[in-house]
């Protein structure tokens, strides 16, 4: 919803009662933008992207390093495996079960993190 | 000529245009899209994503380039499927709860800014159009190949038939249809795949390298060359000759075709060294980072009811990616053995479709399963084409021509399919897959680093974005237009700009940046919320 700052809003102290009783206090922090809702969603914010990262990595050196790999190495891109070249079998085939894997634990985890967040927010208040 | 290709061609053709008409009825607005999304499972979505994705580039061109260049181009399929990692990590979630159902809608939610709407809309055509030419052009290569029609005609084809059916409001959020067309593409290549296999093992394995002719072969030159003979003698041919070679006979060298052979085929690395090498990498750079950015790839994932189901979608995508991956190599690699000729020719592009009826023979079943793949190429342009010319034609009515009635829509998709239908009938010399790999080298330097920084980093502002964008995109679309239209190139400036994603992907990064600490003032203040939505776990509610 979008208001002016300068428009008059009408308060009712018994729905604001209710929407804070039925949210839990963290939840509002985070709604409201306070210093603790803010602090919380940061943290979530740098935890996904740290994931992201740290996966990315995975795959920029798991694949990206292999051009380096044989241009340093070319013995290596000379090992034949039941008669096809080690290559052509790493980029052909086993690249894309890789890029599954990487994928399925990064949806893992990216779940996992939303659930600890989720926990911290919905935490019933004593 | 092959008596079921004809039926095949138009099968297809009348299949998608039919259901299209069907959707038609059944889709009317944008808010039909949104409801139809809900009964969407990932699956279909998923297959109808991979079927929009898989285009004239994956189908014919991947398999061509491999039976050129040999293990040094598998990274484009490699990066294809890649690309979607890319996006499951850093873009699909937040992407889905943004609510954005283009990149201009992106640019305004999170940085609330018209002008930058005005000028991501002007990137999203170029590249929607960059990408629509090589669809065309391997149109009129298919049925030049297989009907022997002039080149023009095909592309013409495919062209007005997407034209049309867009324009006429067919293809909009046809899920089922894209959906039907991943797995028809599949099975038009798997199932000649397993026939060609089971023909090389039955005769023998033979080598792949060096090239030669296996049977008796007749090749009609069509245009004056050079040929370099095996036993180093060298004669000049001209158009209309016809060559004849006995099995047994090594490939000659033609001055026009440039391929690698023996060694330089099998093993990575070529002749050009550390030129070879940064080829590569700007390459894996592109096609990584650009997926995320091409315009009918983000217009599905609003088909997802909320962000976790994006992720899931996603990682589906990139399984049946992957799968589709796995043949095209099969097929460069048989094409060593069974269609030498078209590394004299140049037609590279046309292995998938030669390969079945060059391997089995001209008997039925070699008809069959070439008629088959033909299909399978046209399912791969209709579909493809069809995404991007509705994305394309969707960006121009709402915000270049008006506010997006239907009758805009029809206008945009008129004019958004007549530019790529003139360039595809004046650029019939490019590699398919060439042309698609500059496509996704300008979505990589204009809108990964908008969606990367967008979604992660408060700092981006709307200068920022827009500079980053005209100074890393224009570079890569200056790359592009030089090397399409431009003179041939060679050493160092050539590769810098034939492949520019190596240093126009970093340079449109660190103008975004710089310019957005620059003009820190100019962050949006409802940056937290937007930053809320998009990333707060979607059972919140918030």
């Amino acid at each position: 919803m979008v208001t002016r700052p300068d428009a008059r809003v009408r308060i009712v102290l018994a729905e604001v009662a209710r929407q804070r009783a039925g949210r839990g206090r963290t939840s509002a922090d985070l709604a409201e933008q306070t210093g603790i809702g803010d602090a919380l969603l940061r943290g979530l914010v740098r935890a996904q992207l740290a994931l992201a990262v740290r996966l990315a990595l995975v795959v920029a050196i798991g694949l990206g390093g292999l051009p380096l790999l044989f241009a340093v190495a070319p013995a290596v891109a000379e090992v034949k495996i039941q008669g096809v070249a080690l290559p052509w079998l790493l980029l052909g085939v086993a690249a894309y079960p890789f890029l599954v894997a990487v994928g399925w634990a990064y949806v893992h985890l990216a779940e996992r993190n939303e659930q600890d967040f989720t926990a911290v927010v919905q935490r019933p208040e004593r | 000529m092959n008596p079921y290709l004809i039926p095949a061609i138009v099968a297809v053709t009348l299949a998608t245009l039919a259901i299209g008409a069907y959707g038609l009825r059944l889709a009317r607005t944008t808010s039909d899209f949104l409801v139809a999304s809900r009964m969407v499972s990932p699956t279909w979505n998923a297959a109808a994503i991979g079927g929009e994705y898989l285009s004239a580039a994956s189908f014919l061109g991947v398999a061509g380039l491999i039976l050129k260049h040999g293990v040094d181009v598998l990274w484009y399929p490699v990066g294809f499927a890649a690309g979607y990692l890319a996006l499951l990590l850093f873009v699909a979630a937040p992407l889905r709860r943004s609510g954005a159902f283009t990149l201009p809608d992106f640019c305004e939610v999170r940085l609330r800014s018209r002008k930058l709407r005005r000028l991501s809309t002007a990137f999203v055509v170029f590249i929607g159009w960059l990408y629509l030419v090589p669809q065309m052009q391997g149109a009129g290569l298919t049925l030049h190949t297989v009907a022997g029609a002039p080149y023009y005609l095909g592309a013409l084809l495919v062209g007005v038939v997407v034209t049309a059916n867009v324009a006429l409001g067919g293809m909009r959020s046809v899920t089922f249809v894209q959906a039907f067309q991943y797995w028809l593409k599949l099975t038009a290549l798997a199932v000649p795949a397993i026939f060609l296999v089971l023909q090389w093992q039955a005769a023998q394995r033979p080598a792949v390298t060096p090239a030669v002719f296996h049977s008796d072969t007749a090749v009609v030159v069509e245009q004056r060359a050079t040929l370099s003979l095996a036993d180093g003698s060298t004669m000049v041919v001209r158009p209309g000759e016809r060559l004849e070679f006995p099995a047994g006979t090594p490939v000659p060298r033609v001055s026009t075709v440039e391929y690698e052979d023996g060694l330089e085929w099998l093993l990575p690395g070529d002749s050009s060294g550390d030129r070879g090498l940064f080829a590569a990498y700007s390459l894996i750079l592109a096609t990584f980072l650009g997926t995320m950015g091409l315009p009918h790839v983000l217009v599905r994932f609003y088909t997802n009811p909320d962000g976790a189901a994006a992720r899931r979608t996603t990682l589906v995508v990139l399984g049946l990616v992957g799968t589709f991956y796995l043949l095209p190599t099969m097929y460069g690699v048989l094409g060593r053995i069974y269609t030498p000729q078209l590394l004299m020719t140049g037609d590279t592009d046309a292995v998938v479709l030669l390969l079945p009826s060059a391997a089995l023979g001209e008997g039925t079943l070699g008809q069959l399963l070439g008629a088959l793949v033909a299909a399978g190429a046209f399912a791969a342009f209709l579909s493809s084409s069809s995404g991007l010319l509705t994305s394309v034609a969707g960006v121009l009515s709402t915000d270049v021509l008006g506010r997006g009635s239907v009758r805009d829509f029809r206008v945009s998709a008129l004019l958004g399919g007549a530019v790529p239908i003139v360039l595809a009938l004046n650029v019939s010399g490019l590699d398919v897959s060439h042309v698609v790999g500059l496509a996704f080298a300008v979505a990589a330097s204009s809108f990964c680093p908008l969606l990367v920084l967008g979604i992660w980093w408060r700092g981006l502002t709307d200068i920022g974005a827009a500079a980053g964008i005209l100074v890393g995109g224009g570079a890569a679309v200056g790359a592009v237009l030089v090397t399409v239209l431009g003179p041939a190139l060679t050493g160092w400036t050539g590769t810098l700009v034939q492949q520019p994603a190596a240093w126009t992907v970093p340079l449109a990064f660190a103008v975004m940046v710089t310019v957005s600490l620059a003009t820190r003032n100019r962050v949006p203040v409802t940056v937290g919320r937007t930053m809320l939505r998009l990333h707060a776990p979607d059972a919140l509610r918030l």
